[in-house]
């Protein structure tokens, strides 16, 4: 799979705070890639970088092997929705849309064919400044489509959409990328990931905590635990620690087991008359995976500063190796 | 996961270049109904101040003729046009003087020699020792004395003269507004001035000497369709003092009046083709002085008094022209125009970082200088378009109400006006790309039209309505940006008119495309920092 947006090793920073620090990752095509991390983990920044807006202090993005700043007509080559209410309120929706298409040597059919795509065609003529935020993402979209471009770059396009915003949302990236674009869609809440995105590149701190499948991030996260749920907690929380587990109790008659396979579960509560009415793999959730990952991420909101968390962010990186 | 192949757009890319860039912001500029409605009001606003100045403030239609020396003269009609003597080429010109005369037809050559030049001084002349009610000795430093050709008697007729100025030396001058100088200094006894003008078909050439042995030729001018016979001879003038001074802490105030001199000729001699017969001594354009002998000859001498001048008359330069409604005043308004087109033009980059959407633009159109340029070219096309239209509505109407009153109207060549109208819209261009560099620099709305503001509408506002010293509006209008308002002089200024030339009545110290040159020096500082600072900038 060729990639389409490239990172290498971004550094930058903005007086004290670092905000970039190594940021490096790939986009592929044909597939959503979710660009997930706390708010302050670079997400935006590294997004103005590949947009070659903001200028890194060190490292490079490419889009299709080239600087951004070097393509012609660039928006046919990466659409990206940064900021949904960066609009003039006075300009119509189909007036923006079509300065920008000019820009590109398009014409006022391109704008209308995207205004149908993204289902604006009966409001086109209103004032930007009138649209709701659903309405201004959708706006963006359609401004990030209007080149038809094989890779788009999405900042928290679910910011302030209602459900069904969100529904329509999630349906339309999965089918621009199942027509074989590149989709990247940052988010700081992992849920609004969950059923969108395939592949995960986790940011924390300015770099990348974790960049792997979905599927694989889950797996890690639940590692080989096993849930257990008992009326008798006390007597398998023995049990099962004699017989070398680690036990830990997760609800007044859940247990959550490392270190012993679920067959090897049975066998010891079986051996020891202890009941017990369901034995499972523990399956984390996407939530519980990110949770996991970015938890000394977060930790700097409360800290407050940069300094305190360049050892910290050694850590994770460790992670990140274990994780993909 | 499955395998997709990458996306493909089936979509030819469009073209990509800075006609591409230019006109996605011509559309940004013209889907801003504000922006539009701002570029529409500042030319309204032009057009309207230049109304308002054509309706009221100047003198109405009195009973007022023009006397010679653009004096106004009481009761010498009612007939309120033509108020100007107009010069061949159509320029409000002065024209009175002493003439010893005799028709003279084809070719020749007239000699003579100046031996002195004395006159009289007005009472309020600040060499005046002698009390503020008696005239004091002295002579004009434009007081003229010499030999003349001209068409015919009637004022504003062709011309061309070799004379000695009081203060400036021999001068060959011609159809008012030409001037060239010949030999310097003073004239009197110990250095008299010999001067010959020879005429060959329509050209008139001009001689000097301090000698009458050795001569320079001064310059030769060519009179288109001079008659045949033509008015040849000797000739006095002086015009009225003008004592303007400058105020500290502005304004300005002037008195003087009438003056006259008295000129020695002697050796007066015609030659190649020209015999002359008895001379006769009469004013142009003027009354006979009472109490004053014009024109006394005693033996071979000659002593002529007079009074007026043959010259171009300034805007604003006594008598009707004071009282005349000028472009300058048509165009008042161009100030306030001009200060609703620097907002749309910093609101054109200004509301872009405000908005956060220069990012988009930036997005689109990664060659930021290319975004620049594009930007300078749509606020100085819609600066131009104001300017241009504001400018003509003005002057046209302007022109048409002041006719229409029965006003005194400075009269002004079509070239001349087609040149202010043209300047103020490239003043008003410039400008424009002045406040959208200064936008892009600053990044911020209120920051860049206050800049703007006070770098070339406070000085000019200043200098123009005489709030500062004369000197220093002079000043601010040759090194700000202000100096662009130089492209709306509308006369020329005259060396050979002593005159107070001041923005108040039109006349910038700088000529009209070194003040644009001021202007586009800044504009180009201004661009090529905007450019550094928006590659060097995250955007």
């Amino acid at each position: 799979m060729e990639a389409t947006i490239e990172v290498t090793g971004l550094r930058k920073r903005f007086g004290q705070a670092q905000a970039l620090d190594g940021m490096t990752f790939t986009v592929a095509p044909g597939q959503v890639t979710g660009f997930v991390g706390p708010n302050g983990a670079g997400k935006s920044t590294t997004m103005r970088v590949i947009l070659g807006l903001d200028a890194p202090d060190e490292g490079e993005a490419t889009v299709n092997g080239k600087p951004y700043r070097q393509l012609k007509h660039p928006l046919s080559h990466l659409g990206a929705l940064l900021d949904a209410a960066a609009l003039q309120p006075s300009r119509s929706a189909r007036n923006h849309l079509l300065w920008l298409a000019h820009s590109q040597g398009l014409t006022a059919r391109r704008v209308d064919e995207v205004l149908a795509l993204t289902g604006l065609t009966d409001v086109r003529q209103r004032r930007a400044g009138g649209y709701s935020l659903g309405m201004r993402q959708r706006l963006g979209i359609a401004a990030a489509l209007l080149g038809d471009p094989p890779a788009l770059m999405m900042d928290e396009p679910f910011n302030g959409m209602d459900p069904e915003g969100i529904a329509w949302m999630r349906t339309f990236l999965r089918n621009l990328a199942a027509e074989g674009r590149a989709v990247l869609v940052s988010s700081h809440l992992m849920s609004e990931l969950q059923d969108t995105a395939d592949h995960l590149v986790v940011a924390g701190r300015g770099k990348v905590i974790a960049d792997a499948s979905v599927a694989a991030l889950v797996a890690a996260a639940s590692g080989d635990r096993v849930r257990l749920r008992t009326t008798a907690t006390a007597e398998a929380m023995k049990v099962l620690a004699n017989a070398g587990a680690e036990v830990a109790a997760t609800a007044h008659d859940v247990l959550a087991i490392a270190g012993l396979s679920s067959e090897r579960v049975v066998a010891t509560l079986t051996a020891h008359h202890v009941p017990f009415t369901e034995v499972s793999a523990h399956r984390a959730t996407l939530e519980e995976a990110y949770m996991e990952l970015t938890r000394e991420a977060v930790e700097f909101h409360s800290t407050g500063h940069e300094g305190a968390r360049q050892d910290r962010a050694g850590q994770t990186a460790g992670r990140a190796g274990a994780a993909s | 996961m499955t395998a997709v192949a990458p996306y493909r757009s089936p979509a030819v890319p469009g073209r990509d270049g800075f006609a591409q860039t230019l006109r996605a912001e011509w559309t940004k500029f013209r889907t801003v109904r504000g922006w539009v409605i701002g570029t529409l009001v500042a030319a309204l606003v032009m057009a309207g101040v230049g109304l308002l100045a054509a309706g009221g403030g100047r003198s109405a239609c009195q009973a007022v003729g023009v006397g010679a020396n653009g004096q106004p003269e009481s009761g010498s009609g009612s007939s309120c046009q033509p108020s100007f003597i107009l010069g061949p080429d159509g320029e409000p010109v002065a024209d009175s003087f002493y003439f010893v005369r005799q028709p003279l037809t084809g070719d020749g050559s007239v000699t003579v020699r100046v031996t002195s030049m004395t006159g009289l001084l007005p009472p309020d002349h600040p060499d005046n020792a002698a009390g503020p009610f008696d005239s004091v000795h002295g002579v004009e430093p434009w007081a003229k004395a010499g030999l003349i050709v001209k068409e015919n008697l009637s004022q504003g007729s062709a011309y061309a003269a070799i004379l000695v100025a009081a203060d400036h030396g021999v001068r060959l001058q011609w159809n008012y507004t030409g001037d060239t100088a010949g030999l310097p200094g003073p004239v009197g006894p110990a250095n008299p001035r010999w001067l010959r003008l020879t005429r060959s078909g329509d050209v008139i050439t001009g001689y000097d000497s301090a000698d009458g042995t050795h001569w320079t030729r001064v310059g030769a001018v060519t009179l288109t369709g001079l008659s045949s016979t033509a008015q040849v001879g000797l000739f006095t003038a002086s015009p009225d003092h003008d004592q303007m001074t400058a105020n500290f802490g502005g304004g300005v105030s002037g008195g003087g009046g009438p003056t006259r001199d008295t000129a020695v000729f002697d050796h007066l001699a015609t030659a190649d083709g020209w015999t002359a017969g008895p001379w006769t001594g009469q004013y142009v354009g003027r009354p006979e002085i009472p109490g004053v002998v014009g024109f006394h000859q005693a033996g071979g001498q000659y002593t002529l008094t007079g009074q007026g001048n043959i010259a171009p008359v300034p805007a604003g330069h006594g008598g009707p022209a004071d009282a005349s409604a000028t472009v300058t005043d048509y165009l008042l308004g161009t100030f306030v125009g001009l200060i609703a087109l620097v907002v749309v033009a910093g609101l054109f980059v200004t509301a872009e970082y405000r908005r956060g959407l220069i990012r988009l633009t930036f997005a689109a159109t990664p060659s930021r200088g290319r975004v620049l340029a594009a930007k300078s070219v749509v606020v100085a096309v819609a600066g131009f378009v104001a300017g241009l239209v504001g400018a003509a509505a003005a002057v046209l109407a302007g022109e048409a109400i002041t006719r229409a009153r029965g006003y005194y109207a400075f009269p002004i060549s079509g070239t001349a006006e087609a040149r202010v109208i043209v300047g103020t819209a490239v003043l008003t261009a410039v400008a424009s790309v002045l406040a959208l560099a200064i936008g892009a620099i600053a990044a911020r709305s209120a920051a860049t039209v206050a800049v703007v503001i006070v770098v070339i509408v406070i000085p000019y506002f200043l200098a123009a309505t005489a709030a500062l010293p004369l000197g220093a509006g002079d000043w601010l209008l040759r090194i700000t940006p202000a100096a662009g308002f130089a492209l709306q002089q509308p006369y020329p200024a005259y060396d050979q008119v002593t005159m107070l030339y001041s923005p108040f009545s039109g006349y910038f110290p700088l000529a009209p495309l070194a003040g644009l040159g001021v202007l586009a020096a800044w504009t180009a500082a201004a661009l090529a920092l905007a450019a550094y600072r928006l590659r060097r900038r995250d955007a």
